[in-house]
């Protein structure tokens, strides 16, 4: 009997297939930070000023903030690696998972700056025993090492732009109010790298199943469903956990249903949370992205926030005008 | 009512949004060469996603800038919207601000990803504000 012959490629950058794939590795090199870079020293004064219970939210969020990071790193991404469909995918990929290793241990320098080992110990011990967070862990886990590459693909959008957002709100409250602001920046070039890796295996998997069957398709559609309220009811009770005490669980959710919706659309499909239960406060949106409301007052007239000449006119050579 | 010039990469992202408009849609080309040659003479709103991410020389898609370049393209570009998404920081949207202010019209607004039926709505009503005092 002959066998097969399995014959290896080398990668080919200058033959490529999906020019998202170049765009985004481009993208993401040109990101590419350490946690070393961010001056998280000077946040020590100001994380004493923090409540113990306030620490301790903080430091529990981070935890579960590392442990998504490390699942990510560790098993969700290098599990989409069989399903790529360029050997460009498999390299972004590879930056992807690499770059959730420095989001796990960027965690760990924002301990080792601000607090104590034993304070530290008592966070990971809390991540163990957390029922919220190990249930949230199995659900994803589950998906990850299940045989369907599209259920696979969704499982990661999903936590890549929706399961952080329970955790990421706490630094922009913090940075709201101007406490722990160098922590937020470092967090902010978190979400940045989540933002691009929702979008790209959000991108890959409607690429995939554009391929399939009416019936699959539609199949798909029911499954994300129903997996984001399966993960969201979860949600909900992590979030009464960890927020209850200092207050924020009200609007804590509207931060997860505003970012569930996004999730979808970086899926293909259309938002599942009406709009009056999405209005996180502006602070936080302020201290997500510092321009966010530029537009928003332009017809109701109220300010100069509509403004045709505030961006600096770039030196770049492509525009004739 | 303006017509509705796009552009969209390969995702598409833009592409759903401006179809929920229901109004006239145009799309740029994705090949910046017939982006460069793509000529429309009717009024209309340019619809622009942003590629920053930190990296201001991309930020407004190249297709749009030699769409453009054109002076014949330029002048009936009326008014400016965005799509991009929050969590680039503080880029949200820049596209449109680069470009409004490099077309001196005014950004109406910046929507996120496929955009939301409030966002539909509220497009929809500037829009019309805007052709009734244009
Ligand atoms: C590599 C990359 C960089 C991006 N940079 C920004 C940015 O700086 N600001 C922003 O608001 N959105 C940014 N986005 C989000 C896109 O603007 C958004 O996904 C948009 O819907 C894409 O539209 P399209 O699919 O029609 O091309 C970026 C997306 C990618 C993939
Ligand atoms: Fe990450
Ligand atoms: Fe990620």
């Amino acid at each position: 009997m002959e066998k097969t012959k399995l014959i290896t490629r080398p990668i080919n950058w200058n033959k490529i297939e999906d020019q998202v794939d170049l765009d985004v590795w481009n993208r993401l090199t040109q990101n590419f930070w350490l946690p070393e870079k961010v001056p998280l020293s000077n946040d020590i004064q100001s994380w004493e000023t923090l409540r113990p219970h306030e620490k301790k939210l903080t430091m529990h969020v981070f935890t579960g903030l590392t442990m998504l990071d490390t699942i990510q790193g560790t098993v969700g991404a290098t599990s989409l690696i069989p399903d790529a469909r360029t050997q460009h995918e498999e390299a972004v990929i590879t930056n992807i998972a690499f770059m959730e290793s420095v989001h796990a241990k960027s965690y760990s320098s924002v301990f080792s700056t601000l607090t104590s080992t034993a304070e530290i110990d008592e966070a990971f011990r809390w991540s163990e025993d957390n029922p919220h967070l190990q249930k949230k862990a199995e659900i994803i886990l589950g998906y990850y090492n299940g045989d369907d590459p599209l259920k696979r693909k969704v499982a990661s959008t999903l936590l890549e732009s929706f399961l952080f957002y329970s955790g990421f709100y706490l630094p922009m409250y913090w940075s709201s109010r101007a406490k722990l602001t160098n922590t937020a920046d470092l967090i902010r070039l978190i979400i940045r790298d989540e933002a691009i890796h929702g979008y790209y295996i959000g991108y890959k998997y409607q690429q995939a199943l554009a391929e399939e069957s009416t019936t699959r398709q539609e199949e798909m559609r029911g499954y994300t469903y129903d997996l984001l309220l399966e993960l969201y009811e979860n949600e909900i009770k992590y979030t009464a956990d960890l927020y209850d005490e200092i207050g924020l669980t009200a609007d804590v959710k509207k931060f997860l249903h505003y970012n569930g919706n996004k999730a979808l659309m970086n899926l293909g499909y259309d938002p599942l949370f009406p709009k009056d239960e999405c209005e996180v406060s502006p602070a936080i949106l302020a201290a997500l992205s510092p321009n966010a409301d530029e537009n928003h007052d332009f017809f109701s007239g109220s300010g100069s926030s509509y403004v045709i000449g505030k961006h600096e006119s770039t030196t770049d050579d492509d525009w004739d005008f | 009512m303006f017509d509705v010039v796009y552009f969209s990469s390969i995702s598409e992202n833009t592409k759903r949004f401006v179809e929920k408009f229901g109004l006239k849609t145009v799309r740029i080309p994705i090949k910046t060469d017939e982006a460069a040659n793509f000529v429309y003479e009717a009024e209309n709103v340019l619809v622009v996603p942003t590629y920053g991410s930190g990296e201001e020389k991309t930020t407004v898609p190249k297709q749009v800038i030699k769409f453009l370049n054109n002076p014949a393209n330029r002048k009936h570009v009326k008014a400016v919207i965005a799509t991009g998404n929050t969590n680039f920081g503080s880029s949200f949207g820049l596209a449109g601000d680069m470009v409004a202010q490099k077309l001196g019209v005014p950004l109406i607004y910046k929507a996120e990803i496929l955009g939301t039926p409030d966002d539909i709505e509220t497009i929809k009503e500037r829009l019309e504000q805007l052709w009734l005092t244009r």
